[in-house]
């Protein structure tokens, strides 16, 4: 008796064992740091001297900081404009679902922007917008307009930045979307053929409801992608000009490393966390859901 | 098969996607051809505008030469190899285990623990930035290879455990129980039994893993800061700052630095879209 109770404590302690070490580096280095990041906020503190608690202090500054609106509307834009990798890898990926010779070549060079680290992205589009010999001026030239210096205008920077980070994330969502459709239901596609459903109707009526699970996915990377918008912003214009390309992300970066705000710059983070959260806790519920039935 | 196949359709339709299949992914690779191009220029040619145009001169072999002879872009290589290649195996490693507790043993708390490898997945690096900065400088790991080893094994260890407990979920049973009744410890069939199986999985798991920490430029810049252990990444955009106008320089680094993972994806694509899509059928 004695050897089974002993034997069956120590076959529960087993899942654990084989969990510890993730556990506790995963704990270390990302859950535990979550919390300290909210608790630093509530500080001033410049990284190396002592914390004053000033309880929401920094989240009052950050009301009245004109750069905290502008890097809120800018992750705004982020996530208006990226989306639209969504519908456009649908589109790429019907475009390219066809049996013709070559085609796995095309899709791996369609797909492959994606492996391209964003700072490599940042500089070949740095150099396709480049005001004086870059290639987007010469396209605009043939149609008689003057050079646009997309990256120094204030106003069109932004854009000029999502344009190059919907170029990998297209990538991206096409495949997902090739995989989906190469999964759909033959039975289907068929049956609805034969009640006469075809082009548009047989795509939003057929197609696009069994392309769901793609789709939910694509959003999801898509919205996270969107809110970790830095790398682009920073090897492109560094926030400038003036600021104006700036996103939250990037912000917080700015504030505790150049400007040693560390209390300041775990506001911002805090901010961009809890709406994060709200995409987190979607997709956890979802996925949970479809775990337990 | 939707869209219907081009074989049945019209002639002119099968002409004109044939046609349009190589123009579309030629527009779509122009920004990269452009980089491409000015790679191979002189600068006098880049001043002259000669943007499109045959290279007055070829500097292919001068100018790649140059990125590695006067600049660290070799160390940075190497660097990016060193932080990459151990990350890779830790961070499956550790995963596997995990990811098989997850997936064959039923215990209170499974759930959560999973929900909360999956979540810690999403969170925006800059949460965590500020005190994994600090616990990094108290360690005296700051501006060492181990800083982004350590850090980046910790992070990816989330999303490869919940890539190996859903490829574990689905490995028979009745597997393990036979084992047991063999009277196989429970360290056996994790080294008999699971590790052979995931084999599969490790080669997708294992080729994003490299993708994802080749690419990292964030904690590049917040966990190190010399010369001697900068990624490639932090590297390239160092460089930037120094070759100011050089294109032809800029461009033939960022094309070194690129070359790995778009090799290591056109070697192993299947593995690699394999391990991306995953969950894209289902969930």
């Amino acid at each position: 008796m004695q050897e089974t109770s002993g034997q069956s404590r120590w076959h529960a302690l087993t899942p654990w064992l084989f969990m510890l070490p993730a556990m506790l580096l995963f704990a270390v280095y990302v859950i535990i740091p979550i919390f300290q990041s909210i608790w630093i906020s509530f500080f001033d503190w410049d990284g190396i001297g002592d914390k004053v608690f000033i309880g929401f202090g920094n989240y009052a500054e950050l009301l009245e900081d004109p750069q905290f609106w502008t890097s809120l509307w800018n992750n705004v834009l982020w996530l208006i404009f990226y989306m639209l990798a969504v519908p456009i890898g649908l589109g790429v990926a019907l475009f390219l679902n066809q049996q013709v010779l070559g085609i796995r070549a095309v899709k791996s060079l369609f797909f492959f922007p994606f492996v391209i680290s964003q700072v490599i992205v940042g500089v070949v589009f740095s150099w396709f917008y480049d005001p004086s010999s870059g290639l987007l001026q010469d396209i605009i030239g043939v149609f008689g307009f003057e050079p646009l210096p997309i990256l120094a205008s204030e106003s069109m920077a932004t854009y000029g930045i999502i344009a190059a980070g919907l170029w990998p994330q297209i990538a991206y969502t096409m495949i997902l979307y090739l995989t989906g459709l190469n999964n759909l239901s033959p039975d289907q596609i068929e049956a609805a053929r034969m009640d006469g459903a075809h082009g548009w109707s047989m795509l939003w009526k057929v197609i696009i409801p069994q392309l769901r699970p793609a789709t939910f996915i694509a959003v999801v990377v898509t919205v996270i992608g969107a809110l970790r918008s830095f790398d682009l912003v920073a090897t492109m214009t560094g926030g400038g000009p003036y600021g104006s390309t700036s996103v939250l992300a990037f912000f917080m970066y700015e504030q505790s490393i150049f400007s040693y705000r560390m209390g300041y710059g775990a506001a911002i983070a805090t901010v961009l966390f809890l709406l994060m959260l709200l995409y987190i806790a979607f997709f956890l519920w979802r996925m949970l859901r479809a775990e337990r039935g | 098969m939707f869209p219907t196949p081009i074989q049945q359709t019209s002639r002119l339709t099968q002409i004109s996607y044939k046609v349009a299949l190589p123009l579309t992914i030629l527009i779509w690779l122009l920004p990269l051809a452009a980089i491409m191009m000015t790679s191979v220029r002189s600068i006098a040619d880049i001043n002259a505008g000669n943007y499109w145009g045959w290279p007055e001169q070829w500097m292919l072999i001068e100018n790649y030469t140059e990125v590695f002879a006067r600049t660290n872009m070799g160390r940075y290589l190497l660097n990016s190899v060193l932080v990459t290649v151990p990350v890779m195996i830790f961070s499956v490693g550790l995963a596997t285990m995990a990811g098989f507790a997850l997936a064959k043993y039923k215990f209170t708390g499974r759930i959560a623990i999973f929900a909360v490898f999956i979540g810690g997945n999403f969170v925006p690096f800059q949460i965590l930035m500020i005190p994994v900065r600090d616990l990094t400088i108290q360690t005296g790991l700051y501006d060492t290879i181990w800083a982004l080893i350590i850090f980046h094994t910790a992070f990816q260890t989330g999303f490869c455990t919940l890539f190996m407990r859903n490829f574990i979920v689905g490995l028979p049973d009745e597997l393990f129980e036979s084992c047991r009744l063999e009277g196989a410890s429970e360290w056996q069939i994790f080294t008999k039994i699971v590790l052979p199986l995931v084999r599969p999985a490790l080669a997708a798991l294992s080729v994003l893993i490299f993708t994802f920490i080749w690419n990292d430029y964030f904690w590049a810049l917040v966990l190190v800061q010399s010369d001697e252990v900068r990624p490639i990444t932090a590297g390239i955009s160092a460089l930037r700052g120094q070759w100011l106008a050089s294109w032809q320089l800029i461009s033939a680094g960022s094309i070194v630095a690129a070359l790995p993972p778009v090799i290591l994806f056109f070697a192993m694509q299947r593995h690699f879209i394999a391990g991306l899509t995953l969950g894209a059928t289902k969930g």
